[in-house]
């Protein structure tokens, strides 16, 4: 074990670590040759680290978002820094704030847009569930309706901490994935959209 | 100096001495040439963006990429990997040839720029009597890449992008040739190796004095426009066009617009350094022998290096002060008064050559 | 008040009067736009604070505030209910207050209600496929109904105008929002400088643009909806999340809405705390408004230093409200929490520090020459444009019009305090921009006089376990950090309100975006829509 380590953190003031160590298990049984599992952990530690948000912020967390981006929190420490305006160059999608029902089909075409390998945050507790507009005739009760998500940050809106610390569970979750061969994260991103098709586009 | 020369000579010496057949060594030399010329391009634009995200975050009262590696000097490595293995998107509705060698266009003039510059003594890849024009004259193939990028992304981002970027560097460009040329008619010569061996007693912006400070300055903010850095990024103008002309590239593709943007910054540098800072002539004060002895200890590219990281620390210093200009404003910069102002350098120029008052 | 009602009857003798917390008119629809057109013209109400749309069960409707810059500030209600429920249509006057275009299609939106002579009838916050009026009180919830669909929507470009047939009927007739051939780019809704969801679909010619339709919803949340379902406590935490750089101030004057509903005296601790709470928080926002200016025309280095000051306000929020954003601080009846023992040295430490670092970003962004070319006479907006738009705020002062609501209707301790009102008459995004400047330093004055004037007491009056309102309307507004807000209460008696309308200062702002960017370049569009400062969240609700 220990591939999910990280510099930032040590493994042991990780909230859920069982989460990990079950992914884990789940790719060795699989198995990999020797090389190619060198060379995944040579892309994914570049990959964990050089994580490059899309600028996509809805609501409040988007303001938290770009505290998280200034000079107090400086997420550029990470390598988190180049915040990418275009899809095609981002690394994954922070959905900082509510969506609701005219922003569905936008943020779907904005998660095709991102190119692969791409990452979803869920940020902030309407993205998560809805948050305290669960109830309301347009909101989507989480943003896990329509895009498979990695990591859920709870919070209205979350710290710049819990951000932080949503990302470093992001660049475990990367460092112990498998880019060549083995059960890896697209097929899982594949079962997803087939469980939630667009056919003509109704969910719910 | 250390005249580098020496040792590629020796090299082309020792490789016709095996008996080998001249074609058949040229071969050879160009091809550990274009290796080594890779390399230094992969190292410098890697470096050039560890430089400036240092350097924006110092002005902004940061730290920058501190946790991959020590002082985050791994970061660039791992962005690397990482822009290597993204996946490359092609849209419909592009016109799939020119959306794919737009790329290839930009890092192909900005490499052959690269190959024109003075790296230390002796050390010149290409170098012939029309040298300066060369490098003026490829770099307008980047422009190229740059429509066609936004042209054949079919996006309407991309399309103003571009066509501001067009507007611009062929702007702005006038102003950078003047001022080149300003120097060029100081020094006699438009090659590049004898323009740095005739500042051997004195740097350009120095013998020059008035006109040559004035083309220096006008050099660096054509250069500015020319690289699109701010506050001249309009073509990219994140908060107006997205990503501008580079929107719909992805992966490697995007990598390569990223390397060119920091390498031609480099070149702009470069070519400051050589054409007003002495390229790789050390740094003498008449009088003072003891430390012009100290100067000549250091070696040839660390001068070269030096003078250029200076340059662009300068024109990054802009880029993260000053806000961005407007296209109208830009264009009506340019051309009612740097154009002037540089053309009526110009003139002073050949005033002071033809009456010798320039040391 | 009775010399009002002289005037009102010589122009509309049919009128019936409502006494309330402010008079209120009741005017039949026939006769509604004769009489907008008198009330403006003739006895002054030049401004439209609020339409509300209304679903009184049996019967739909509109409740127009208008307020007179000539008469004080003096603030009449308006009630006019549509004559048939299914086909309900009530007259626009989006020809006397430009104001109404927008607020009349909200009201569309949520209730079906048709405006005759309306320019453009379009849904403005749900999707044009949306089944149902969801603010009606017969609205069906299903989800079977709306689902989340997923397909883009077709035919953007269709719009409508209704006009009143001979049989009194309603007659639609189709229209185009832009032409075939012309040059639409698309702004938004993910795009880095709307500063959050917003959508602009930009006609342009060359780089010059020619026409803007806001395209807005993507953020509405259906928070009126919401509300009619909560308790008045319930309610209180969505104004943090609405404007959230005015949450301290949307939420002051929520609570305010229901204190005066209820008679409730807040004690005066409690008072002097909350007007401290939202001099700050304009700080705040004023802060984010600079740095978030600064990055839309890239000078990434000042939006930096605006945020270094502004995370020093948030850590007074902080150590009080025990939050950075979105405080939940105000309560009904005073706020939840003592301050902080810290916090006079932290104000005391802010107050000292700011003169300085405005002159520090004064130098970084906006003396530089290539800011003042980019800000200066960009977005001309006239102060008859401001006053028709209703544009309050920071806005509206950059444009010259005195529309304070903290000098206009004192409310808290502002009549105590002495701060001025800064009115700049650039008219341009330059002049907005200064003003913000300069009420950071007049947020500092007032800071400065209570810091050491915070009374013993209370802080919180006692309210009832379970608050019900009385029966009745009231209408509140306080100056949140970008204009004048406005709540609305309907009460039926119970311990749910009956209708909740937020009247949003940003609502109005995005709505002179077209008046302001038609002429100047797409690159203007994002300095005018910084200057602006709208939030988005603010104007979908």
């Amino acid at each position: 074990m220990g591939i999910d380590r990280i510099k930032s953190m040590p493994r042991e003031e990780f909230g859920n670590n069982d989460y990990i160590d079950r992914l884990v298990e789940e790719l060795n049984a699989t198995g990999a040759n020797v090389m190619v599992g060198k060379f995944d952990e040579l892309i994914n530690w570049g990959v964990a680290n050089s994580l490059w948000p899309l600028c996509f912020g809805t609501s409040c967390c988007a303001i938290e978002f770009m505290s998280l981006g200034a000079a107090r929190y400086d997420m550029a420490r990470f390598g988190f820094e180049v915040a990418r305006n275009s899809p095609r160059q981002a690394d994954y999608i922070m959905v900082q704030g509510t969506i609701v029902h005219r922003m569905a089909p936008v943020v779907r075409r904005l998660y095709e847009q991102l190119a692969e390998p791409k990452y979803v945050i869920a940020c902030g507790g309407c993205a998560v569930s809805g948050g305290p507009f669960k109830n309301s005739y347009c909101v989507v009760p989480g943003v896990d309706q329509i895009l498979p998500v990695d990591v859920f940050i709870p919070g209205c809106p979350p710290r710049p901490e819990a951000m932080f610390y949503g990302l470093m569970q992001l660049q475990r979750k990367i460092k112990v994935q498998k880019f060549f061969g083995g059960v890896n994260r697209k097929e899982k991103i594949e079962e997803f959209f087939a469980e939630h098709p667009e056919e003509k586009g109704h969910i719910g | 100096m250390f005249d580098f020369g020496k040792w590629t000579s020796a090299f082309n010496d020792w490789l016709l001495g095996t008996g080998m057949a001249d074609w058949l060594a040229v071969l050879i030399e160009c091809v550990i040439i274009a290796v080594l010329i890779l390399g230094v391009y992969t190292v410098l634009a890697l470096f050039y963006i560890l430089y400036e995200r240092k350097l924006c975050a110092w002005f902004q009262c940061r730290l920058g990429p501190m946790r991959v590696g020590r002082w985050g000097l791994l970061q660039v490595f791992a962005d690397m990997f990482k822009i290597l293995i993204k996946e490359l998107i092609s849209l419909k509705g592009t016109d799939r040839f020119l959306f794919k060698l737009a790329p290839y266009l930009i890092i192909t003039s900005s490499v052959v720029m690269l190959a024109c510059l003075p790296w230390g003594n002796g050390l010149q890849i290409i170098d012939w009597n029309i040298g300066i024009f060369f490098v003026l004259a490829v770099s307008s193939v980047g422009v190229l890449g740059i429509l066609l990028a936004g042209w054949s992304s079919n996006n309407k981002y991309t399309l103003i992008g571009a066509m501001r970027s067009g507007a611009q560097m062929v702007s702005y460009e006038i102003s950078l040739g003047l001022a080149i040329m300003t120097i060029v008619v100081m020094a006699g010569t438009m090659d590049i190796s004898s323009l740095v061996l005739e500042q051997a007693d004195g740097w350009f912006i120095f013998k020059g004095h008035i006109p040559a400070l004035i083309a220096f300055l006008v050099y660096v903010i054509a250069a500015t426009a020319e690289t699109n850095r701010g506050p001249f990024d309009l073509p990219e103008a994140e908060h107006e066009l997205t990503a501008g002309y580079h929107t719909e590239y992805s992966g490697i593709h995007f990598g390569f617009f990223y390397l060119a943007e920091y390498l031609n910054l480099f070149i702009v540098s470069g070519i400051a350094s050589l054409m007003f800072l002495g390229g790789w002539m050390p740094l003498h004060v008449p009088g003072w022998d003891g430390f012009n002895m100290v100067m000549n200890w250091i070696p040839s590219p660390v001068w070269f290096l030096l003078k250029a990281f200076f340059i662009s620390f300068v024109i990054i210093w802009f880029k993260w002060t000053f806000p961005r200009v407007r296209i109208d404003q830009m264009l009506s910069f340019e051309w009612k008064y740097l154009m002037p102002f540089s053309l009526a350098n110009l003139l002073l120029m050949t005033l002071c050559v033809a009456f010798g008052w320039h040391f | 008040m009775s010399d009002l009602k002289q005037q009102i009857l010589k122009i509309y003798p049919a009128a019936v009067f409502e006494e309330g917390e402010i008079l209120q008119l009741n005017v039949a629809e026939k006769d509604w736009l004769a009489v907008a057109g008198s009330l403006k013209n003739e006895l002054g109400f030049d401004v439209l604070s609020a339409l509300v749309g209304m679903d009184w069960g049996e019967s739909l409707g509109v409740m127009y505030y208008l307020t007179s810059t000539s008469r004080a500030w003096s603030v009449i209600a308006v009630k006019v209910v549509a004559e048939s429920r299914d086909d309900a249509y009530i007259h626009s006057v989006s020809s006397l207050w430009k104001v109404a275009n927008f607020q009349e299609r909200e009201a569309y939106d949520m209730f079906g209600i048709k405006f005759i002579g309306h320019p453009d009838m379009r849904r403005f916050f749900l999707r044009n496929d949306w089944v149902g009026y969801p603010l009606r009180k017969d609205y069906d919830a299903d989800p079977a109904i709306n689902p989340i669909r997923m397909d883009d929507e077709t035919d953007e470009d269709a719009t409508r105008t209704f006009s009143l047939g001979g049989d009194g009927k309603v007659v639609e007739h189709p229209g185009k929002v832009f032409e075939e051939d012309e040059y639409v780019v698309n702004i938004g809704p993910q795009h880095p400088s709307t500063h959050g969801v917003m959508r602009f679909r930009a006609s342009l010619d060359g780089e010059t643009v020619k026409k803007v339709d806001v395209v807005s919803g993507y953020i509405h949340r259906g928070i009126e909806k919401l509300t009619e379902k909560m308790t008045y406590p319930q309610i209180l935490h969505f104004t943090d999340r609405m404007d959230y750089m005015s949450a301290h101030q949307n939420r002051h004057c929520l609570c305010m809405c229901i204190e005066k509903a209820l008679g409730l005296e807040v004690p005066r601790r409690a008072q002097v705390i909350r007007t401290m709470m939202d001099e700050l928080m304009r700080i705040s926002s004023h802060l984010l408004s600079f740095g978030c200016t600064a990055m839309d025309l890239g000078a990434t280095t000042a939006f930096f230093y605006g945020f270094r000051e502004r995370e020093m306000v948030l850590d007074i929020f902080e150590k009080t409200c025990g939050a950075r954003m979105s405080m939940n601080y105000n309560v009904i009846g005073g706020v939840i929490a003592d301050l902080h023992p810290d916090f006079k040295k932290d104000v005391k430490e802010l107050i000292r520090i700011m003169p300085g670092r405005l002159k520090e970003y004064h130098t970084v962004f906006s003396g530089n020459v290539i800011a003042k070319n980019r800000l200066v006479g960009v977005g001309h907006l006239s102060k008859e444009d401001a006053v028709n738009y209703a544009i309050t705020g920071p806005s509206g002062r950059g444009s010259n019009w005195s529309c304070d609501c903290r000098k206009k209707h004192p409310y808290a301790v502002y009549s105590e305090v002495e701060f001025d009102e800064i009115l700049l008459d650039g008219c341009d995004s330059y002049a907005r921009y200064m003003v913000r400047m300069k009420e950071i330093e007049q947020s500092c004055r007032i800071l400065e006089q209570l810091v050491d004037n915070i009374p013993e007491g209370d802080i919180r009056a006692q309210v009832p376990k379970i608050i019900k309102l009385p029966v009745g309307r009231w209408y509140q507004q306080v100056e949140a950090s970008r204009g004048t807000f406005g709540v609305y209460i309907e009460s039926t008696g119970d311990k749910n309100p009956s209708r909740v309308h937020f009247q949003s200062p940003c609502f109005n702002l995005v709505g002179v975006m077209d008046l302001t960017c038609s002429g100047y370049m797409i690159a203007d569009l994002i300095t005018i829509g910084a200057a602006l400062d709208f939030v988005i969240p603010d104007i979908d609700r």
